[in-house]
């Protein structure tokens, strides 16, 4: 706390500063104007030349983490590019992809991801890395869900207890695990005790703080966001022998450059190349926060892994589950591309 | 250096650029459009003006999260400006908070101008003014109440953050400049981070902006009409 005052206090200094040099300028809009003038004019100079700019759109956990400040800077350097990075939850960066508004997403609802890919607007999935989800909740633990080793179960102990709860309400990826928790402890979530509070990780892990209440987080925002809560783990994730529903796999996905020409695919396939490359992989296992790995790369395998390319369960009806060996497959692309008078 | 948690001062003195620089062009533009608005709509007589001036007023409660969900629509690829790929840069920042100041500056400048006497504009035209002339005359006479506008506009501007948010998409580049991240939706990514110090840090640096623009502001005026009265 006395650290954080000592932030506080250091930053409440920087405003004065800034605050008071705006006092001594004549007028502080036109110099601020030009300055921003400036830099504009370079970064067009930049995108003219061979610094190409990527659109990536990601969860909060990912960047609020400070797991991309790690992997960026790497890629840009290689690859002569500058990346965009929008952060949002899982569900809002989908809908940003969908609308052709990014180029690539990273993110972390595998049900979601499948129906990105399902619906043609994503192509070329790849597994990334993963962690997993934890149940948090106050250190006296009212509802006494400590140790389970079942999820469901847990849920299902707050809800009989009607513990207060607090939920993302925001369609994130940790949103959609957390519905998922719930269909399988046979609970539809209602009443007093139950808030969806539509706010980001970190928001709902002071908020649950704040308010003696239960949540879901996943295992990196949660030790990030440690020296700000009291709350402690109380059902643990599969990553220290908890249940495997708790299980949080991040993919990267390109956006289809059949459905909006104008992204930059290329780019997006180079960015999705680096992530799972050994040199990518290797920035993820080494990154930590607060002493902890958050993050564990699952990319690099010897054996085939097709699953990650194709939603799960995927058949293409013929029974042998590659399209590319089945002839009607080959039939259907004979007709759409090649020309008639061949 | 300074450091704040991981902020630096490129960081901070970028995000305070950005929001500086987008605030103020949405102003000024939002002044250009809405100040001959103000004049026309003041002194003309038509049927339908108080509906039209309810409607301008109106304009002044709506939600800023609404208007930036409307831009995006309109300038994402898949919307009807997608051409122009102005989404998620501060152009698109600027659109949004325009539409949002405009409602303010219209209004409040409305009534300034309103104020000004009919008899003034009636000898202004008698002395042979063209309508030019007398439309400078009465911003002149009007100054008072058309600089509050504008800093009531720049303050719903530059305080703003739902739509800038959406529409702007909060993005630093990895050398800590910011391209499209305001002062506003820094405090959004401190908070979502539980950094609760660093956010309200980061609010103290927008009030202190936002008190020199009306102390700045403030003066202008004061000089000015003290300098109208003698």
């Amino acid at each position: 706390m006395a650290i954080q005052r000592r932030r506080f206090l250091h930053a409440a200094g920087v405003g004065a500063i800034l605050g008071l040099s705006g006092c001594t300028g004549e007028s502080n809009e036109p110099q601020a104007d030009g300055e921003t003038t400036a830099s504009g004019g370079s970064q067009e100079e930049s995108s003219g030349g061979a610094t190409q700019e990527l659109t990536l759109a990601t969860t909060t956990s990912t960047y609020d983490t400070g797991l991309l400040d790690a992997l960026n800077p790497v890629f840009e350097e290689k690859f002569d590019a500058r990346i965009k990075t929008i952060p949002q939850g899982t569900g809002a960066a989908i809908e940003t992809a969908r609308n052709g508004d990014a180029d690539v997403i990273l993110v972390h609802a595998r049900g979601a991801e499948d129906e990105f890919l399902e619906e043609g607007y994503g192509v070329n999935r790849r597994d990334v890395m993963f962690n997993d989800f934890v149940i948090v909740g106050p250190a006296d633990d009212p509802a006494g869900i400590q140790g389970m080793s079942s999820a469901a179960d847990a849920f299902a102990t707050i809800a009989d207890t009607q513990s207060t709860f607090v939920s993302r309400g925001d369609d994130s990826g940790t949103n959609k695990k957390e519905l998922l928790v719930w269909e399988a402890a046979g609970v539809e979530p209602s009443g007093q005790w139950y808030r969806a509070i539509g706010k980001g990780m970190g928001d709902t892990l002071v908020q649950a703080d704040q308010s003696g209440a239960y949540t879901l987080s996943d295992r990196g925002t949660y030790l990030a966001t440690q020296d700000n809560v009291d709350l402690e783990i109380l059902v643990q994730g599969p990553l220290q022998g908890g249940p495997t529903i708790l299980k949080n796999p991040y993919g990267v996905i390109p956006v289809n450059p059949a459905k909006y020409p104008d992204v930059n695919y290329p780019l997006a396939m180079a960015y999705a190349g680096f992530l799972t490359s050994p040199e990518g992989q290797e920035i993820i296992s080494n990154y930590t926060a607060n002493g902890s790995q958050l993050f564990f790369p699952n990319a690099l395998s010897e054996d085939p892994q097709f699953g990650q390319y194709v939603p799960e369960g995927y058949s293409d009806g013929s029974g042998n589950g590659s399209a590319s060996v089945s002839d009607a497959q080959f039939e259907q692309w004979v007709a759409e591309n090649v020309p008639e008078d061949f | 250096m300074f450091g704040l948690g991981d902020l630096n001062l490129t960081y901070l003195v970028s995000i305070t650029v950005v929001s500086l620089y987008v605030s103020t062009v949405a102003v000024l533009l939002s002044a250009a459009i809405g100040l001959p608005v103000a004049l026309t709509v003041g002194f003309r007589d038509f049927r339908g003006k108080s509906i039209v001036t309810s409607i301008i007023s109106t304009g002044m409660g709506f939600p800023s999260v609404v208007v930036g969900l409307v831009v995006l629509l309109m300038l994402s690829r898949s919307g009807p400006l997608g051409e122009l790929e102005l989404l998620f840069t501060p152009e698109a920042m600027i659109i949004s908070q325009t539409i949002l100041a405009l409602p303010v500056l219209v209004s409040v400048s409305l009534s300034a101008v309103q104020s000004v006497p009919q008899d003034l504009r009636d000898a202004a035209f008698a002395t042979g003014g063209t309508s030019v002339d007398v439309a400078l005359l009465v911003v002149r006479e009007a100054r008072y109440g058309i600089v509050t506008a504008l800093l009531a506009a720049y303050g719903r501007a530059i305080s703003e953050v739902g739509s800038v948010l959406i529409v702007g998409g909060n993005i630093v580049f990895s050398d800590s400049t910011s391209f499209t991240r305001t002062l506003t939706t820094a405090i959004t990514v401190e908070a979502r981070k539980g950094n609760i110090e660093t956010g309200i840090a980061l609010g103290a640096i927008l009030l202190a902006l936002v008190l020199t623009v009306n102390a700045l502001g403030a003066r202008f005026r004061d000089r000015n009409s003290a300098g109208g009265n003698r």
